[in-house]
């Protein structure tokens, strides 16, 4: 009966505004927090893993982190601003493809990446502008425009002579560099990873800045961030440009590693991956993001390997299992975990006394 | 200018199963304010269902009251069993149990009946309508099936008291609940309905499309773009838009040069989208003015 409410989206409060984790929030001056430790334990596993993994975990590590930076620019359009996207399929295509045509222009792959996220931006900016004026269902509709029509539009004739057709660009997988003692897998896995850990550092800070907070205002309140001075269209156009940036990088990657593009690489069921990966891990959550793309990678080939003719049947029911356990995602699984558990609640007792 | 007449009736032709589909769209929107992404494969289930039963040897006028009574079961059984016990999650959680639910019926009808394309009986005839070869009995069928729904739909939210308590429920759960409204029983009572639509809509449309698991996907996206652009709160709007985006996607396929078929459901969706941007809330939608 209603139209959807303006902040429908950020019906529960996303992990940073969260009270339950207001407590760990501030350590001012101490390193040693449980945080930060996690985060060195993880970068020290991401680290070490290609070095004793075989090639093809290595291939789908890669992927993993590829699919979670594309979900953190899902995230940082849905989970910090409130805007809703179905058609982040697309920007991860366009930089996929802006990739491979300038890699068959034998430009460098590095150098592809910021070219990708640039586009991207670009054009999510543009994207932005008549979004502007559309709310929850009604913008999903026409981001789902937008991801529907990129198949097409890439299998668009006059296109051809660079997007190559229906048959797509075939790529050459990048070597390491000389002298660097690692064969192209781990080149390519170490390369993501310094890719993934720098945006992930800018994601944290754009979110812990001015920009940021003005950012989640809207979220929360869109008319009372404008009653406090916020230049919303501005800053949800922003939004909408850097979260195809981040979407758009991810899919350059994916281009290189993969070392193929084709139209139909991009469907629409791409987009939804994204927003399945997003849930899953947690809506406004950046470790979530890679959570999420574990999750998006790894369980429909578990629900393959459990029965290949229900394989979509229990991919389901693994889904509907993961929203009964935790609504709110992984991160709010945690969340959840770390306001309950007696564990917790004794360190932060002894941290406030 | 006969061009133009005639691809006109095919997109109406066609508008027809979007038409049939939006309003199931619109239905169950209106009962729990979301788009249930699974209303297509949920509407393939039940004509599957009624395919059965027409197999067992079943006449069609049974087999079809058999479907839409299982169906109505189903999707209250849907409601009390998955979407009941979610029903305070987010509501982007809510989103991927649809996904999920979409995905279970997808596959366990592969599984069950396997992905051969089968015919599927009409109860019209499919010979040309009043002399037109565009339009068949069939589609003129599906067309009046629809509006008569459509009417049906209008008299019950218009004149019965479970209709009035419905829409109650919809508009204000709070108020409604504490006015004796049974608000939980509503929404399952929605989701049933729709889900019987639904089985209406998969049966009328299956002897154009033929009927495999997948037959729903692309109808279901051009019912969702339907009842957009018609707006959600308004069932009539909803068969309205579905018309519209038949008759979009055809002219636009037939006259913009480049275009031809591939690229049609891309111009629908634009023309869309610019409507949208003209009516945020849809051709016949009610913008709602919230309080701050």
């Amino acid at each position: 009966m209603s139209a959807p409410e303006p902040n429908e989206i950020a019906l529960e409060r996303p992990a940073v505004a969260g009270p339950a984790s207001a407590p760990v929030a501030k350590p001012e001056g101490r390193f040693w927090t449980g945080r930060n430790i996690a985060i060195g334990a993880g970068v020290i596993v991401a680290l070490t893993a290609p070095l004793v993994a075989h090639n093809f975990i290595i291939f789908q590590l890669t992927l993993v982190m590829i699919y979670g930076l594309a979900i953190l620019g899902l995230n940082l359009l849905t989970g910090f601003n409130g805007q809703f996207s179905l058609g982040h399929g697309a920007f991860y295509g366009i930089g996929a493809y802006t990739a491979a045509i300038l890699m068959s222009q034998n430009v460098d792959y590095y150098w592809t990446l910021p070219c990708a996220g640039a586009l991207c931006f670009v054009v999510g900016f543009l994207f932005g502008l008549p979004a502007l004026r559309l709310q929850g269902i009604y913008l999903a509709l026409a981001t789902f425009a937008l991801a529907t029509a990129m198949p097409q539009i890439l299998k668009f004739e006059p296109l051809e002579p660079w997007t190559g057709g229906v048959q797509g660009i075939p790529l050459l997988k990048p070597d390491p560099p000389p002298g660097v003692p690692l064969n192209p897998d781990q080149w390519l896995y170490y390369f993501t990873l310094a890719v993934l850990l720098i945006m992930l550092a800018g994601a944290a800070s754009l979110v812990k800045s001015r920009t940021g907070r003005a950012i989640m205002a809207i979220r929360d309140h869109p008319i009372a961030a404008v009653a406090m001075g916020i230049d919303a269209s501005l800053y949800k156009t922003l939004t909408f440009g850097v979260s195809a940036l981040y979407t758009g990088v991810a899919g350059a990657l994916g281009a290189i590693v993969i070392q193929f593009v084709g139209p139909d690489s991009f469907p629409f069921l791409l987009s939804v991956s994204f927003l399945v990966g997003l849930v899953v891990g947690g809506v406004g959550s950046i470790p979530g993001s890679l959570v999420g793309g574990v999750f998006v990678l790894f369980v429909p080939n578990l629900a393959e390997q459990v029965s290949t003719g229900l394989s979509g049947a229990i991919y389901g029911v693994i889904l509907l299992i993961v929203i009964f356990v935790m609504p709110s995602g992984a991160a709010g699984l945690v969340r959840l975990a770390a306001a309950r558990l007696p564990f917790a609640r004794k360190i932060r007792a002894a941290r406030s006394s | 200018m006969e061009q133009l007449l005639q691809q006109v009736l095919a997109g109406l032709a066609t508008g027809a199963i979007y038409a049939t589909m939006a309003l199931a769209v619109v239905m169950i929107y209106q009962a729990i304010d979301h788009l249930n992404f699974a209303q297509g494969e949920m509407a393939m289930f039940s004509t599957f269902l009624a395919w059965q039963i027409m197999q067992w040897g079943v006449p069609y006028w049974g087999a079809f009251a058999a479907a839409v009574a299982l169906s109505f079961v189903g999707g209250v059984a849907i409601e009390r069993v998955l979407f009941r016990p979610i029903h305070n999650a987010p509501i982007l959680s809510q989103l991927v149990a649809f996904i999920a639910l979409f995905s279970i019926l997808n596959s366990s009808a592969g599984e069950i009946w396997d992905f051969t394309i089968k015919t599927f009986p009409t109860p019209f005839g499919t010979r040309p309508f009043l002399g037109s070869s565009l339009i068949s009995t069939h589609q003129a069928g599906m067309i009046g099936v629809t509006l008569a729904m459509l009417g049906l739909l209008y008299l019950f939210f218009r004149g019965s008291r479970l209709g009035l308590a419905m829409r109650a429920a919809a508009a204000n759960p709070e108020s409604a609940r504490l006015v004796g409204i049974r608000v939980g029983w509503m929404i399952a009572l929605g989701w049933g309905m729709s889900a019987a639509i639904g089985a209406v809509a998969g049966m009328l449309i299956a002897p154009v499309v033929f009927l495999e698991p997948n037959m729903m996907l692309g109808v279901l996206l051009y019912g969702f773009a339907g009842a957009v652009l018609g707006g959600l709160s308004s069932p009539g709007g909803a068969v309205f838009g579905g018309f519209a985006v038949g008759v979009i996607e055809n002219l636009a396929g037939t006259f913009i040069p480049y275009i031809g078929r591939e690229m049609k459901l891309t111009i629908a969706l634009v023309v869309i989208v610019a409507v949208l941007m003209v009516r945020p809330a849809g051709i016949f939608g009610r913008v709602v003015v919230s309080r701050v």
